[in-house]
């Protein structure tokens, strides 16, 4: 019969970490992300030019980066833009964007689904309506597949 | 119009014809593989090669040859050679721990290499002095998954895809059975488990597919992100891709050295083109819907419908594809990668469906294959 030690600590080895058949993502490299510029996307909404401040906000997303505050304050800043639309403008908004820039906008509207605010919820949909006819599914599958998350 | 042929409501797992399209063997999604023979406009069922254990992932048919390789979820693969009307399976040992996903015989039919989720490809030759089939491994830097193998026309290097989201070319050389291979665009250096080319999927999204053109020189690969796309072995790094706004695809074959089928979860075969520029474009949906001939219901229709469904709606639940679910294969039928004229498609509905280009350049305005 072995003693017991007295020794507990090997019980919270996390064993899984050492299983060598686990998947190592290779995009563990930490982006030097900056996110988009914040006080030149608030400049350009005080200036009502929305459309310019759309495209400023979804330039440079976080998406290399494993700071989570940086991509906590892109998206606060996206759906800060996002809100301040009136829901007439949002199809010209849409339209005014390249595919590439309309899967990220895609991507921004999920994760700002995921923290509903007051009125939120209702003006995001109205974008997801706008953003999935130009889009089609295949941004939606995108949002989903795509391992850099914003 | 394209020619339908419904082997009853299970998913067909997989299929492939024999050299004159006379016989097709398809796994119900189950334990075995029926084989059908063409009997004037009906399929008899010919033979049931019931070996496997398990479900049946793969099966590919030697023209040449006459030899039907399948591979299982239950590790193994066997090959089936037609001995007085009957087929005999060999067993193959393909030494994975995990199940065999897909097999493909090389050009030449004498290897055939079969990926698994072992995170390894089995390349397998026939030894004559012990008069069994030996299989070597691919293995480093596979890291998931293999789920689609295609081989270069000089029966050497190997395309596989996998859900590591990665296309990848290695070289299937096996010293006792082939020559030493002239050096392609590719590369040199063939060794055996040789990685000649590695490319990702863009942002993520497994690949599903990956088909070498007929000149090999071309590589085209299906992601679950709702991509296809394309790299040109003599400038690999421009990968053309288009990202599409349809539901991934699962499936894809080139038809020429510049067109390519692709067809997935849409359940319906589409058409791209990739020029000498190194562009990809979409063309066409191969498939077009015919218009539903409408007017107004019988009465006893009307009331048949409020019976069985508590509405007078005519909205039918069918897509107005052909195929009612995923299509999960497409396969030549007539021709070869280089000049097809016909190809087929099998699905999760249960059907086969043969697609005729001559037939849907006529249907369909402006459509012409590159």
């Amino acid at each position: 019969m072995s003693k017991n030690t007295g020794a507990n600590r090997f019980r919270k080895v996390d064993v899984d970490q050492f299983n060598e058949d686990n998947f190592q993502d290779e995009l563990i490299e930490d982006g030097q992300d900056l996110g988009p510029n914040e006080g030149e996307v608030a400049s350009l909404l005080n200036q009502n030019k929305h459309i310019d401040a759309l495209k400023a906000a979804l330039s440079n997303p976080p998406v290399a980066t494993k700071n989570q505050a940086v991509k906590d304050q892109a998206a606060q800043l996206v759906l800060r833009v996002l809100l301040a639309f009136k829901s007439s403008d949002v199809e010209k908004g849409v339209n005014s964007l390249d595919s590439t820039t309309l899967d990220i906008l895609m991507k921004y509207i999920y994760r700002g689904f995921e923290t509903p605010s007051e009125g939120s919820s209702a003006q995001l949909l109205t974008w997801h309506e706008k953003v999935f006819a130009k889009g089609g599914l295949g941004s939606i599958v995108r949002v989903l597949t795509d391992r850099k998350s914003v | 119009m394209p020619e339908v042929h419904s082997f009853g409501i299970e998913p067909i797992s997989c299929h492939a014809w024999n050299k004159d399209r006379s016989q097709l063997a398809i796994s119900p999604n189950n334990h075995e593989v029926h084989i059908y023979t063409q009997n004037g406009g009906r399929w008899d069922k010919s033979h049931v090669l019931s070996e496997h254990a398990q479900h049946v992932t793969g099966i590919d048919w030697a023209p040449e040859s006459n030899r039907i390789v399948t591979c299982g979820v239950d590790r193994n693969a066997y090959v089936w050679t037609l001995i007085d009307g009957k087929w005999k399976p060999t067993l193959v040992i393909l030494r994975i721990n995990r199940a065999a996903t897909c097999v493909r015989w090389s050009p030449l039919e004498n290897k055939f290499a079969v990926g698994s989720g072992a995170r390894l490809i089995s390349v397998c030759y026939f030894e004559k002095e012990n008069d069994w089939w030996v299989s070597k491994h691919i293995k480093k830097p596979i890291r998931s998954t293999i789920a689609s193998i295609d081989w270069h026309p000089n029966n050497v290097l190997l395309a596989c895809g996998s859900s590591d989201f990665k296309a990848r070319v290695f070289s299937g050389y096996v010293k006792e059975v082939d020559d030493k291979p002239a050096a392609t665009a590719w590369g040199k250096k063939m060794t055996m488990g040789n990685l000649m080319a590695e490319f990702s999927n863009g942002g993520g999204g497994w690949v599903h597919s990956v088909s070498f053109s007929a000149s090999g020189d071309k590589l085209a690969w299906v992601g679950h992100d709702s991509s296809v796309s394309v790299v040109n072995a003599n400038n690999q790094e421009k990968i053309a891709t288009v990202k599409c706004a349809f539901l991934p695809f699962t499936s894809c074959l080139w038809v020429t050295e510049n067109s390519l089928v692709v067809a997935g979860h849409d359940c319906c075969p589409m058409l791209f083109t990739h020029d000498d520029s190194d562009t990809l474009t979409f063309i066409h949906k191969l498939d077009v819907a015919k218009e539903k001939e409408g007017g107004s219901m019988s009465a006893m229709k009307r009331f048949q419908t409020l019976d069985k469904r508590a509405t007078t709606d005519d909205s039918s639940s069918d897509l107005n594809t052909q195929h009612q679910n995923t299509v999960t294969n497409i396969s030549i039928h007539t021709g070869t990668k280089e000049r097809c004229s016909k190809f087929t498609t099998s699905g999760t509905d249960g059907k086969v469906i043969i697609w005729d280009f001559k037939s849907l350049e006529s249907s369909i305005a402006g459509l012409k294959v590159a």
